[in-house]
């Protein structure tokens, strides 16, 4: 299925990272947006409001984030593509919803601009302190799926495939944005709507009475029926069996939790997405996602003009992890390098999968701004001894 | 029958008794987990009944509940249901409503549910005039996690968390949402099965946001911690302390633990309401018809 091309700004554009973000939901289909007005985000909502109208689409401002982080969900049920768009405190509000999502194998997409946290923070400034709270944020056990753009072109790019990761597995879907990559004005190329890809949701081919909400297909992930069309399902937060009955029993909680993980974990390989660069003897290598891979794309440029060895690679999906893409470049270089904006979070996944087998140094900063290159070129000098 | 005595003990067979609410309600997820006594059944009945006599088609009409002892009806009716998160019933059925402008979307739910936790949305929806159906079943507690005090216990009772008497001021909800601007507020409690299935379908058949609370019984929590008897005593108490006052002012309809309750068909008014003024509104503002095509899957 492609686009809808009445809704997609074919052309060049010269967009900043929030707007482009928005184009990127429109061209895959969104047409329903709650959110709740908080910096660095809001100009996705904004230009999202303005754009909404001519496009039959509906743009709802709710009374805070935990009304808009459910109402997006009731929307999807009812037929709808549909997301929401916050940032650091209004995402921790959101948390509870994430996980109802995750439960209910509701397709939607979360959008988070990170700002400098704990508590209000850095309402302006960029941070990276998200990216476990975007994988363990909501009580219980899941898997979840983050995609983390650097430029505005990917956050129109990794919108679409977002909301199509979303589709195709039933799961909520983050988008990690920064201010920076937020803020930030580019040239951004938004092609022709026949060559957007957009996965049409999983709806059942099942008849009423004989469709169960919750029984998997072959990959785990169940088929969905819309609301109004005669099935009169029941959908629910509670541990529940297939066909929606509560099930509050560790039997029953094994099944569907074990499922729920599964369901992404075999697909990994479709999920992870990362960008690998350098050559194959290099001694060094550096990991590093959203704004900081733009900052250590300078630092590595610097060491190589000092004619050291060093390859990178950048994480377009957080998670899941890239657990044998960081065990393969820990088997060949000697250290890893991790640059990010939060005292040390990304880089606990890299030591879990290099297991030992490379030395890894994070370069830690709070947030605020972005690294001094030269913060991570001597990192990668000392990788090299 | 034949006319002959039957020995004692012989088993008589009686016809199959048919409901005529059965079709609206999951018979195979029954017995339910209320309690005797308990009042929320009751308002399930009246619920079904005001979905005949409104004549709607069930197909779509869907329930939206959030989490309680009362946040357990969606699980019971046999429409599209869906049981939430603790408060958010309202933005989930707001959500289904502007998807999907067709639906009848009824959130069904209990006082700490809707007024306590979820109030902000109660009032938001409210002054949206949204066409919701919000059906509130007040138990005067938070039954379901054990009968602490809500923000609709009155003053003077005991409960979980107020070993001593609660000592708060009591919400009146009636009040606040016509404060908040809902078009249809009726109270009635589950001695007067008849007025509430007449007040839940005026509420099915009014376009905008519509709030019926349901003074309900729960003996378990809230009325045995009280000495005030079970679920027989309370509805005693309910018919000889109700006073019927349609259209009486919502400043007098607060709650207090033995006094008399005001009942009755309290606001009905007309609005614009929320699905109605956006349309107008981008129709003016695009100079054609605004179209909704928010369905797009
Ligand atoms: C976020 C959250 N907080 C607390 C709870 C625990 N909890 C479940 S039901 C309930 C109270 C329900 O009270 P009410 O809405 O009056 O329903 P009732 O059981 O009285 O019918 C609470 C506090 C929860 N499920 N979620
Ligand atoms: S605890 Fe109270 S409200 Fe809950 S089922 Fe029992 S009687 Fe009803
Ligand atoms: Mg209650």
């Amino acid at each position: 299925m492609h686009a809808d091309p009445g809704a997609v700004l074919t052309g060049v554009h010269f967009l900043n990272g929030d707007q482009a973000c928005c184009e990127g939901a429109l061209a895959a289909g969104a047409r329903f947006a709650a959110g709740y007005p908080i910096t660095p985000s809001t100009e996705i909502v904004e230009r999202f409001a303005s754009r909404a109208p001519e496009v039959g689409g509906v743009f709802i401002q709710m009374e805070d984030e935990l009304a808009a982080s459910i109402t997006l969900q009731g929307a999807v049920w009812a037929g709808a593509r549909a997301f929401t768009v916050t940032s650091g405190p209004g995402f921790s509000l959101m948390m509870e919803h994430l996980g109802y999502a995750v439960m209910t194998e509701t397709p939607c997409v979360f959008v988070n601009v990170m700002r400098g946290g704990p508590s209000t923070g850095l309402p302006t400034l960029p941070a990276q302190g998200d990216v476990m709270q975007a994988r363990w944020g909501s009580h219980g056990d899941y898997e979840i799926i983050a995609v983390c753009p650097n430029s505005p072109q990917e956050c129109f790019d990794l919108t679409v495939r977002a909301f199509n990761l979303s589709e195709r597995y039933r799961v909520p879907v983050m988008v990690l944005m920064d201010e920076c990559v937020g803020h930030m004005t580019e040239k951004v190329v938004i092609p022709p709507a026949e060559q957007i890809e957009v996965q049409p949701r999983r709806l059942t081919a099942k008849k009423p009475g004989d469709y169960l909400p919750y029984e998997p297909e072959e990959d785990l992930v169940p088929a969905l029926a819309h609301a109004g069309e005669g099935y009169r399902y029941h959908i629910t937060g509670v541990t529940h069996d297939e066909a929606g009955r509560l099930g509050v029993n560790a039997a029953a909680q094994d099944k569907l939790v074990r499922r729920l993980c599964e369901k992404v974990r075999r697909a990994s390989e479709d999920l992870a997405s990362y960008e690998l660069e350098g050559p194959d003897d290099a001694d060094v290598a550096v990991v590093s996602y959203g704004i900081t891979s733009r900052v250590a794309e300078r630092a590595v440029r610097l060491a190589r003009e000092q004619g050291l060895r060093v390859a990178k690679l950048r994480l377009l999906t957080i998670w899941p992890f890239a657990d044998s893409a960081i065990r393969d470049l820990a088997a060949r270089v000697k250290t890893i390098v991790v640059p990010e904006l939060n005292l040390g979070q990304l880089v606990r996944e890299v030591e879990r999968a290099a297991a030992g087998q490379a030395r890894v140094i994070p370069v830690s900063h709070a947030g605020g701004t972005v690294h001094r290159p030269e913060d991570i070129l001597s990192a990668i000098l000392e990788g090299v001894q | 029958m034949s006319n002959a005595v039957m020995e004692p003990g012989t088993l008589v067979q009686e016809p199959e008794a048919h409901n005529p609410v059965e079709p609206f309600l999951r018979m195979e997820r029954i017995p339910h987990i209320w309690c005797p006594g308990c009042g929320i059944g009751t308002t399930v009945n009246c619920f079904a009944r005001a979905l005949m006599n409104a004549g709607l088609n069930t197909d779509k009409v869907a329930v939206v509940s959030g989490i309680g002892c009362s946040g357990r009806v969606a699980g019971y009716v046999n429409l599209d249901s869906f049981h939430t998160t603790h408060g958010r019933a309202i933005p989930f059925a707001t959500g289904l409503k502007l998807a999907n402008p067709e639906l009848t979307v009824v959130v069904y739910s209990g006082d700490g549910d809707l007024a306590s936790i979820g109030g902000n949305h109660l009032i938001h929806a409210a002054r949206r005039n949204l066409d919701i159906k919000v059906i509130c079943v007040n138990n005067l507690v938070y039954a379901m996690t054990g009968g602490q005090t809500a923000a609709t216990t009155p003053v003077s009772s005991t409960t979980a968390t107020s070993p001593y008497g609660t000592f708060e001021p009591t919400l009146n909800l009636p009040q606040l949402l016509e404060a908040a601007g809902a078009t249809y507020i009726a109270r009635w409690t589950t001695y007067h099965v008849k007025q509430l299935e007449k007040a839940m379908t005026e509420a099915l058949k009014h376009k905008g946001f519509s709030f019926v609370e349901v003074l309900s019984p729960c003996p378990t929590l809230f009325q045995r911690r009280n000495h005030l008897g079970d679920g027989l005593a309370t509805m005693k108490f309910y018919k000889e302390h109700s006073q019927t006052k349609h259209g009486a002012s919502t400043a007098d309809t607060g709650l207090t633990k033995e006094g008399d309750i005001v009942v009755g068909k309290f606001v009905v008014k007309e609005r614009e309401e929320y699905i109605e003024g956006m349309t107008r509104h981008f129709t003016e503002h695009l100079g054609r018809p605004f179209e909704f095509k928010v369905r797009t899957c």
